[in-house]
């Protein structure tokens, strides 16, 4: 609950002065462009909350905490849901509901493009993402299913890459932090005492929810 | 008059009478230490200023808060907050702009000598930047076209090379710009001495703050925004083209003339249309920024290859 709380702050944070500002047309804490505030602070705790949820696996084996996993499903809803957001504002006040414009950027522009393809892997990581359809597809193809958001962490980290005009220090900072979870998964992966851990094989996952430790 | 609808319409009207009141009070302070010290500081009142019909019809004035904490001043760190925040200890005085190259009369200027060049005058502009937003700002200066021929150009002069004040010492976070320092920009001979173009020392009514480019800049309202180099120190007339700081950054992204163009896209976004702070919706770029008196310096010129 104090982690749910926690991880709707930053979206408070814009809504509240977003109502002030359709309201009362002042909001200060939005800057003078809110619109691209709005839409840069999204995007930044959606690549956040990505990283967030990357670290759930490694955070459980270095503090022997494998309790930690239950947050992992919620930390990874919430970069869905910042996504959707960030989404929403560049579709409704950038490109003002038009699906045809929206669709000419994502073709023309590389960095819409890849962001776009981010937010469409995270699309079915979001749906499968109860209980049931863990069993539906059972625990190995969910969990293969669900190695998609490495390549969204990288799609965002490219968008944001390509976005910015100059100063890289942001986005090369996000990649740099991706790079280290990615390396660790590697290791560990590739760690043939850990092996069983680390790859269960359908067999072995009898309460997938609990025992198991997919990535 | 300065704007048609409504009347009368005051600068307070448009500024948070938060920021404003305390303005005032920092004002007080400031013009004692100025008339102490006889320089001209930024946030100072400027007097003789002479109203001019240029105006942007009914569009209204961008406020002074969002014109003075959303900046693009890369010597002052890349976020749109910084400059306001790391430029309130810039030194501006003394200071020093030196106008030469191809000319008769070469000429160095002081702070005081800058505001007397020519007569103050008052125009409100359209603000274009390349990363798709505008203001509206009611700058005060006078035009480039009145200094250019007091040190008389040569006729070898054809382009005109803008240089900046650097100083890494003042400026810690250019180092983060990724962009050269000191920033250079320039233009053709014609269009610097096009009416438009304007040398500004203030807006609202006051000496230029700091993060605006204090104390003396450059304007050209059909140009996008880094045309429109700030914190000028060296104004220099050449024969062949000068390199400016954007292009060689990203040559492909920002051209030597960089219209302001709807038509001609930045190769990573669209620039059909803009955000003007303070609305919600994209507004549609004009071409030229809405200066079509400027398209007979182009004539004949193809805007897609010249972007």
């Amino acid at each position: 609950m104090v982690v749910f709380a926690a991880c709707l702050i930053p979206f408070l944070l814009l809504a509240w002065p977003f109502y002030k500002l359709l309201t009362t047309g002042n909001a200060p804490e939005l800057t003078a462009n809110p619109v691209e505030y709005i839409t840069h602070d999204t995007g930044t705790w959606t690549i956040r909350f990505l990283l967030i949820t990357l670290c759930v696996t490694p955070l459980r084996r270095i503090l022997k905490q494998p309790k930690l996993v239950r947050y992992r499903r919620m930390l990874g809803l919430f970069a869905f849901f910042y996504v959707c957001l960030h989404f929403m504002t560049w579709f409704v006040l950038d490109k003002s509901f038009s699906l045809s414009d929206m669709w000419a950027d994502v073709v023309k522009r590389r960095f819409i493009t890849v962001g776009m393809l981010g937010f469409v892997l995270l699309l079915p990581l979001a749906i499968t993402s109860t209980a049931g359809w863990v069993r539906r597809l059972g625990f190995a193809k969910w969990q293969r299913l669900h190695r998609l958001i490495y390549f969204a962490g990288l799609a965002g980290v490219i968008h944001y890459m390509w976005l910015v005009k100059s100063d890289e220090r942001l986005p090369l900072m996000y990649g740099a932090m991706l790079a280290v979870l990615m390396v660790y998964r590697f290791f560990m992966w590739n760690a043939p005492s850990k092996r069983a851990v680390s790859r269960p094989t359908a067999a072995s996952v009898t309460t997938p929810r609990t025992a198991s430790l997919p990535d | 008059m300065l704007i048609r609808k409504p009347a009368d319409l005051r600068y307070s009207d448009v500024t948070p009478r938060q920021v404003y009141v305390n303005r005032r009070r920092f004002l007080a302070g400031s013009l004692a230490f100025g008339a102490l010290a006889g320089v001209a500081q930024a946030g100072m009142k400027l007097s003789d200023v002479r109203k001019t019909s240029y105006n942007v019809g009914e569009d209204k004035l961008t406020p002074l808060e969002a014109i003075t904490h959303y900046n693009n001043f890369y010597e002052f760190g890349t976020d749109k907050g910084d400059p306001a925040e790391n430029s309130r200890n810039f030194r501006t005085s003394p200071w020093t702009l030196k106008v030469e190259g191809e000319v008769a009369k070469p000429k160095t200027f002081d702070l005081d000598g800058l505001l007397k060049i020519a007569p103050l005058e008052e125009r409100i502009y359209r603000h274009r930047c390349t990363e798709r937003w505008s203001i509206v700002v009611p700058w005060i200066g006078f035009p480039l076209a009145t200094l250019l021929k007091q040190v008389e150009p040569t006729p070898k002069a054809k382009y005109v090379a803008f240089e900046t004040y650097f100083d890494a010492k003042q400026m810690p976070r250019a180092r983060w710009g990724g962009i050269e320092f000191p920033y250079v920009e320039g233009l053709r001979l014609d269009e610097a001495m096009h009416p438009l173009a304007l040398l500004a020392v203030g807006l609202y009514g006051e000496t230029l703050p700091n993060q605006d480019g204090a104390p003396i800049r450059l304007v050209v309202p059909w140009k996008y925004g880094y045309k429109s180099a700030k914190s000028l120190v060296k104004i220099r007339l050449v024969e062949k083209q000068p390199p400016t700081t954007w292009n060689l950054a990203a040559p492909n992204e920002y051209g030597f003339y960089s219209n302001v163009n709807p038509k001609v896209d930045h190769p990573r976004w669209s620039q059909a249309k803009e955000r003007r702070l303070g609305e919600l919706f994209n507004r549609d770029t004009l071409m030229f920024n809405g200066y079509s008196e400027v398209a007979s310096l182009y004539a004949g010129m193809d805007l897609h290859k010249y972007y």
